[in-house]
């Protein structure tokens, strides 16, 4: 049976092999990060409509400490996806203990990056005194949307440390294999790619001149 | 066979191409920080910004997230329809740039 199939038809879609060479795992994240694009670009479009359409937006961001600390922000995110990219590159070549010390070292990047984000936020709440609701320059819809967004992603890191946290026990324990560590880290890049968006499109958009 | 496969997916990139993209992220960057500093209309800022973010989001999704070395068929499958929707979102940004004028003078 399997013969003739093979015979009849060399397509990938004919059945019997994946189409896409790739495991099942991997195109389930791929699946998932089309979805939560979708959910980030809806919630960068009401920030970036609303900044557009209130020619009385609020620029709270200094470039001290709100673009500093932004700034290192990406910085710690861009270079944990290196470290990111080195764990699934030394997985791939069986180095379980190096991929391990890879994969800490992007928890160290994605904690720091909560830490300075929070940091952010607490400047702005209390310096600058924005809530989600209200904040000194009568536009709530700032408030809104930025802790709405800002705090769906920050949500998303925190997801992936515990994630990373995970695969980074059960690989020194010998558990788990390569794919698994590169389907945490497509999950890891997404997030660093939605803050290339929020960054510039939040941050810089809104700084104070 | 899956081990073969493997072997074979991993050819594309090395470490130093993936440090050159880092590189490559981080200067776009600078350039965005030191943009916006520069005092440029909304809409020019606004579509300068999105232009760079998405040639970054490119760089880590081919390079980072290893699409440009898998099937084209993976691709094919999940970008247009993600880049369809996205685009069917911006539609109503032509409304945001009119609301402004619309307001009675103050």
């Amino acid at each position: 049976m399997s013969s003739v199939s093979v015979a009849t038809s060399s397509s990938p879609w004919a059945g019997g092999q994946s189409p896409y060479a790739t495991n099942s795992k991997k195109f389930g994240m791929w699946l998932f990060i089309a979805s939560d694009c979708l959910t980030f670009s809806a919630l960068l479009f009401a920030y970036t409509y609303s900044r557009v359409s209130n020619p009385d937006w609020p620029k709270p961001f200094h470039f001290s400490p709100s673009i500093i600390f932004s700034s290192i922000m990406t910085f710690c995110l861009l270079s944990s996806s290196l470290t990111m990219v080195m764990a699934v590159h030394a997985m791939n070549h069986g180095n379980r203990k190096s991929a391990t010390r890879w994969i800490l070292g992007t928890m160290v990047g994605g904690a720091a990056f909560v830490v300075l984000h929070l940091s952010e936020w607490m400047n702005l709440i209390n310096n600058e005194g924005v809530t989600p609701a209200h904040n000194p320059w009568n536009v709530p819809l700032f408030g809104a949307t930025f802790f709405g967004l800002t705090g769906l992603h920050m949500t998303h890191v925190i997801i992936g440390l515990i994630y990373l946290g995970i695969i980074a026990q059960a690989v020194i324990r010998g558990k788990f294999k390569a794919e698994d560590v590169e389907v945490a880290g497509l999950y890891w890049h997404f997030v660093d790619l939605v803050w290339m968006f929020i960054f510039p499109l939040v941050y810089l958009m809104s700084a104070k001149i | 066979m899956s081990e073969h496969n493997e072997q074979v997916e991993h050819i594309g990139a090395t470490t130093v191409t993936f440090a050159k993209v880092w590189i490559a992220l981080l200067v776009l960057t600078g350039v965005e920080v030191l943009l916006a500093y520069e005092q440029l209309p909304t809409l020019i800022m606004l579509t300068a910004f999105v232009g760079l973010s998405v040639i970054k989001a490119a760089l880590i999704i081919a390079y980072f997230m290893h699409l440009k070395f898998e099937r084209l068929s993976l691709f094919l499958t999940l970008f247009p329809m993600v880049i369809f929707c996205i685009v069917l979102m911006l539609i109503f940004l032509g409304d945001a740039t009119r609301i402004p004028l619309m307001r009675p003078p103050a």
